[in-house]
């Protein structure tokens, strides 16, 4: 990127990242990002092998008939299909509400600081 | 599938194959006419490769679903499911799940720290040369056998659909198939191949569904009752349970973990899905076109756990697996049993178009990793304008194109999940551990990603090389040879952890420290959007 500048990194050339990294609202924004992919993306590998581990060597287990010709097998993996769904909407909540506004803010304030460059010394 | 006796010959050439290619003839038209006026006003580089960022996340959603729905997936496990049920239903599990993996770690961080391409991204903070170099070579190794295995699929695909068994028809077909889609690149760029990409998914969803429904309906919308008489054509309670096709040994469970973990982690590092990210103005938009696609793909699986048990219960794994094209062909003879040759022609045609549209895909992203990373960054330096690049890409859209036609015509009969399967373990392997580590570890290295990338995909390809796939077995690549002595079919489960050891031992071992400051850079840009959001405005 560095060797071919574009509009948007000229836009930017004015900023100190570095500055910017080390502010409480940027580290608040990290905090809360990495609070929740971290802990969710580990959960939902963890259960994923969970059934994949079952699916192959708890035959006997995932055979056992539940509802009629459903089995344990086939609900666990429609139970993936759920997890999967649940958790894509608790993140875009978690998203829409937590991190949105902070990165927004943010964004505006760098942009701002960028036309004038004295307005981003009060950061 | 050779051995078939006349009278399953006559009972299985199924349709019309007219009809089925005036349908797919018409499905050519249509988009070809959508893709005229849609790439119009394609100039710049961004409007080349990234459709002008101007799509919105319900339509690069669903045009991520057409990406990532190729016929292996539609036909794949239709089949898998009708002929080893409900390991069939295993896979479609790992591949909807892996998109978590892009949903909370990759694609909005992504969306604001590259611009083209995944090397944008992995040399943002590194060396740009080697690391450059070494991303696009993953990219195109990726997208090779990605293309391979759908060129492979296509002719495949015709022996069933339109009676064309020899091969030389079936090399014909593979060259029309292949001309069509340097076509719609070379006109279209991005923004032409994502509206086929769109039309393709709301077809294939579409579909899919109204056959889910038909099936269903004839159950009495009672699922159990539907596995109850899959069960019974199959003679066995056992296509309900799993291990039919992974519980054989030891061996083939331990291969099933490997598979499993190069499904959930392959799909975040696939260089054509990451590149969808990049057609969105914003990050929230990349949310969002997140959402939409784990919202599609997952109906998808759904309605094609239904389709393949349909399958099974109605027409019989045994009659599947002696139709030309085999296990392909369970959802093909499932519409044709429901809705006569129209029906068929219907499926047909949406089949050629999803390998069309997943061929098209991978061939812009080959192109804009060759024309951007290699072309205008690494041979020129950057000393070369967006239209010189916009050139480079055109010419090598035309030439990887031709490259998948000759490739495609040479795997002809070739094991195609193999293909696929080396797609997904090298694009875990090579690709994931380096986004991973550059979005999220402060110290990683430029000596830390070249181990890593090259590692991971050294590993994958020689553990490949020398396991049952390509020789030992009756089913090999090789059949006469005996060179393996790597057990597993997929090489996931060593090249993944080892690509993520070498790139933590490389970054160790580094003696050069990277520039704090476009590591602040990149961490700031890739959290808040700042500067990317602005890249609507041309």
């Amino acid at each position: 990127m560095g060797q071919n500048p574009t509009p948007e990194a000229d836009f930017t050339a004015a900023v100190d990242f570095e500055k910017v990294q080390q502010e409480p609202k940027f580290q608040e924004l990290r905090r809360r990002h990495r609070s929740f992919v971290f802990p969710m993306a580990i959960a939902f590998l963890l259960w994923y092998f969970a059934y994949v581990l079952l699916a192959d060597y708890a035959h006997d287990f995932m055979s056992i008939k539940v509802i009629g010709n459903i089995n344990v097998g086939l609900i666990l993996g429609l139970l993936q299909f759920v997890s999967t769904f649940a958790i894509t909407m608790w993140y875009v909540s978690f998203a829409n509400k937590k991190l949105d506004p902070i990165a927004a803010e943010m964004r505006s304030e760098l942009e701002s600081a960028a036309v004038e460059p004295q307005a981003g010394e009060k950061n | 599938m050779l051995p078939l006796t006349t009278t399953t010959q006559a009972e299985t050439q199924v349709g019309e194959p007219w009809l089925n290619i005036t349908i797919f003839g018409l499905f050519v038209a249509i988009t070809m006419v959508i893709v005229l006026r849609a790439s119009r006003n394609n100039k710049t580089a961004a409007d080349y490769y990234a459709a002008g960022r101007s799509f919105t996340g319900g339509q690069n959603g669903t045009a991520i679903a057409g990406d990532y729905l190729s016929a292996a997936s539609f036909l794949g496990i239709c089949g898998a499911i009708a002929i080893n049920g409900y390991d069939g239903f295993m896979y479609s599990i790992g591949f909807l799940v892996a998109w978590l993996v892009a949903l909370l770690l990759v694609a909005e961080l992504l969306r604001n720290t590259g611009k083209f391409t995944m090397a944008d991204v992995l040399s943002f903070r590194l060396k740009q040369r080697p690391v450059r170099i070494a991303a696009a070579t993953t990219t195109l190794a990726v997208c090779f056998f990605y293309l391979l295995a759908q060129m492979a699929g296509a002719g495949g695909l015709v022996s069933l659909l339109l009676g064309i068994d020899d091969r030389l028809g079936q090399s014909i077909v593979i060259v029309v198939v292949g001309a069509l889609m340097i076509l719609y690149v070379l006109v279209g760029g991005m923004k032409g191949t994502t509206w086929v990409q769109i039309i393709k998914a709301c077809l294939l969803i579409a579909g899919a569904f109204v056959m889910t429904i038909w099936v269903l309906a004839m159950y009495g919308f009672n699922f159990s009752a539907l596995l109850g008489d899959a069960a019974a054509t199959a003679g066995t309670t056992d296509i309900l349970n799993p291990g039919m096709q992974y519980g054989a040994s030891e061996t083939s469970k331990f291969d099933f973990i490997s598979l499993a973990l190069a499904l959930v982690l392959g799909t975040a590092g696939l260089p054509h899905v990451l590149m969808r990210f990049y057609t969105v103005p914003t990050a929230k938009e990349a949310r969002k076109s997140v959402v939409w696609a784990i919202w599609l793909i997952g109906a998808f699986y759904l309605f094609t756990l239904v389709l393949g048990y349909g399958a099974g219960a109605l027409i019989g794994p045994e009659v599947i697996e002696a139709a030309p094209g085999g296990v392909n062909s369970a959802a093909p003879l499932l519409a044709f049993e429901l809705g006569g040759p129209l029906l068929l022609g219907l499926i047909s045609a949406v089949a050629f178009a999803t390998i069309l549209a997943v061929v098209a895909g991978l061939t812009i992203t080959a192109a804009a990793s060759f024309a951007h990373d290699i072309y205008a960054n690494v041979v020129r330096k950057g000393q070369v304008d967006a239209d010189g690049e916009v050139k480079v890409a055109r010419r090598t859209v035309v030439v990887i194109g031709i490259l998948s036609i000759l490739g495609g015509i040479g795997a002809q009969g070739q094991n195609i999940a193999f293909l696929v399967a080396l797609a997904f373990a090298v694009a875990a392997s090579a690709n994931l551990p380096t986004i991973i580590y550059s979005l999220f570890w402060k110290k990683f290295s430029t000596q830390g990603a070249i181990w890593s990338m090259y590692g991971g995909l050294a590993a994958a390809l020689i553990l490949i090389a020398f396991s049952p796939v390509v020789s030992g077995t009756e089913t090999s690549m090789i059949p006469g040879a005996d060179f393996a002595w790597f057990p597993l079919k997929n090489p996931g489960i060593i090249s993944i952890p080892l690509a993520f050891f070498l790139g933590w031992l490389g970054t160790v071992l580094d003696k050069r420290v990277e520039d704090p400051a476009k590591q602040a850079e990149m961490e700031v840009r890739s959290l808040t959007g700042v500067g990317a959001e602005k890249a609507v405005d041309h």
